[in-house]
């Protein structure tokens, strides 16, 4: 493991000797690596490295055989990640998004950016009651919600389709709804997984804007990516997975030009298919 | 035709009853992928509770006029909602995550405690209620036939439309409603939007439950007699309702219940008292074999 130790102050994750183990197979052994604040944090590796795994672990899919995983937020306690439901996550402020596209086909744009602040709204509507009774706080706080979430419409080029089933928008915007859908939670930290998979070069290098936009604004972001020319422009810092072990942590510049990364990407590595599952 | 007309008023009444119970197990279905076989029996709960808030208000003499049905039909779904709630929570919940039949059973397990709980607390003996609502309006005549359009008949389709006009509010217009149509769309993804789904299932069944209250208050006031067991075959029927407007669609269930109702309603009338339950039934078997989504349900079924 090269580069230093930082101190919790500056960290936003911190993944301390994460293990998984799916019956006899080791999909990732004593991981540890941090995310730090205000970062873009790259997670790369070959296929079946265990990155989506260890994205599962940090959003609550799967308990880790062992380690931990805490969130670092300022003025508060670090928060477990690994022993909080789902939706406790969520409200910690971690929002993530998945390689295969997960929206909420039958809703249209806006709801999908709405049910994101669901959590929010449901606060200011004395559990949707008020709603009911049109009561006045609600009108406000739905228009707040309707707001934000115009506002990502904006910053995704999705403005003029947010009344659109998401279902039916084409692929490469369907994506870019997912990250305006997972930024709607106000989340202090973005997972997001493959993010530019399926994107032709034009729509690689708006995403890659976009996310600069959002690292711009405070929010810190966790990213699997197999496109490389992306991962090195933005990321601040390269962590790399293989089979299942953290074989670099370091700047773009140094991961790059490591030669245990290179043998992983094009040495005599198999094309072993572990349990990478979704 | 005057014969007809009468038959229609009667289906459209009996089919909003149906309705009411069919949304909740369509509801259910959708957000879990469990047929809830419990839902008929709360329905027969929700009867139970208005005739007692009926007795409890003679009692105190104040059964008199619309506020006090109000009372009643409030009443109602309050304490059959606890019902709802307590049912998901006790049978249900601890059995998420295990295998599919599992909350099935275990939901057969409860049609038969419900019935029992109340055969043993409330007697088995069907319980007759004097008509609080008498009278009605002459719609037509045609020689000694009299169609009549009773203001039970009115009730029961007033009421009907107004709760699934707020419930259609409730589910299209609200947060809750968005969170209800999210979960039922990709669960985990909903809870990692920060959305308590636990919760939204509940609710889910607590507004069933209530659904089902109303249904069962309607049914107490248009027949004025229940029993321990009016549960099984009223569920019965508007699962076939639901399962004919397409079993996850709320619309659907509302739709396959009209039709049921009437579909009962005209056979009665025109061939066969006796086997109108053999009428319903069959549309139930000819549905799944030729119509397996129902008339409104989405493509892609996998669950049962």
């Amino acid at each position: 493991m090269t580069g230093t130790i930082p101190s919790p102050r500056d960290m936003i994750l911190e993944v301390a000797g994460l293990t998984m183990r799916f019956g006899g197979l080791l999909a990732v052994e004593k991981v540890s690596f941090a995310a730090m604040r205000g970062d873009i944090t790259a997670l790369i590796g070959p296929n079946g490295a265990g990155k989506t795994t260890v994205f599962n672990c940090i959003t609550g899919f799967y308990r880790p055989s062992s380690g931990a995983i805490r969130l670092h937020l300022p003025g508060a306690l670090p928060v477990s990640l690994h022993r909080l439901p789902g939706h406790r996550i969520a409200r910690a402020g971690v929002a993530r998004t998945f390689q295969n596209i997960r929206l909420f086909p039958g809703m249209t744009a806006l709801e999908n950016l709405l049910v994101a602040q669901h959590n929010r709204l449901m606060a200011a509507t004395g559990w949707g009651i008020g709603a009911v009774l049109g009561l006045s706080r609600y009108p406000r706080a739905e228009r707040e919600a309707i707001e934000l979430a115009r506002c990502w419409l904006q910053a995704t080029a999705l403005l003029d389709r947010a009344d659109d089933p998401a279902g039916a928008l084409p692929y490469g915007a369907q994506r870019r709804l997912e990250i305006a859908r997972a930024m709607c939670t106000n989340p202090s930290l973005l997972c997001l997984d493959e993010p530019a998979a399926g994107l032709n070069p034009r729509e690689s290098e708006e995403l890659a804007r976009l996310l600069l936009e959002i690292r711009s604004q405070g929010t810190s972001i966790l990213l699997i990516e197999h496109d490389m020319g992306v991962v090195m422009r933005i990321s601040d810092r390269v962590v790399v997975l293989d089979h299942g072990r953290l074989i670099a942590d370091d700047i773009p510049a140094v991961v790059r030009a490591d030669p245990k990364v290179i043998a992983a990407y094009l040495g005599e590595s198999e094309e072993e298919e572990e349990g990478e599952a979704a | 035709m005057a014969y007809a007309l009468q038959q229609l008023i009667n289906g459209i009444s009996l089919g909003m009853i149906y309705g009411l119970i069919a949304v909740g197990y369509t509801m259910v279905y959708g957000i879990i992928g469990m047929i809830n076989f419990a839902h008929g029996d709360v329905f027969m709960i929700g009867a139970f509770v208005a005739l007692i808030a009926v007795l409890l208000l003679q009692l105190g003499g104040a059964m008199d006029g619309p506020a006090a049905i109000l009372l009643v039909l409030l009443a109602s779904m309050a304490v059959t909602a606890l019902y709802g709630w307590t049912l998901e929570r006790l049978a249900y919940r601890p059995l998420r995550g295990s295998f599919r039949l599992a909350p099935l059973i275990s939901a057969i397990g409860m049609s038969i405690v419900l019935q029992n709980y109340v055969q043993i607390s409330q007697g088995a003996r069907v319980k007759p209620l004097e008509p609080l609502v008498r009278g009605g309006v002459e719609v037509m005549r045609d020689g000694p036939f009299v169609v009549q359009f009773s203001y039970v008949q009115m009730l029961i389709i007033g009421v009907t439309l107004a709760v699934l006009a707020v419930f259609t509010l409730l589910v299209t217009r609200t947060p809750l409603g968005r969170a209800m149509r999210a979960c039922e769309q990709d669960l985990k993804m909903a809870a990692l939007l920060g959305i308590d789904t636990n919760r939204t299932i509940s609710l889910t069944f607590v507004i069933g439950a209530s659904l089902a209250a109303v249904a069962g208050t309607m049914y107490l006031l248009r027949y004025g007699v229940i029993d321990f067991y009016i549960g099984f075959l009223a569920g019965v029927k508007a699962f076939t309702a639901a399962v004919l407007g397409g079993i996850g669609s709320l619309p659907g269930a509302v739709l396959g219940g009209l039709l049921i109702g009437l579909i009962e309603t005209f056979w009665s009338a025109y061939f066969s008292v006796q086997y109108k339950d053999v009428a319903a039934f069959s549309i139930l078997a000819l549905t799944l074999i030729f119509l397996p989504t129902g008339l409104l349900g989405r493509q892609e079924v996998e669950k049962v």
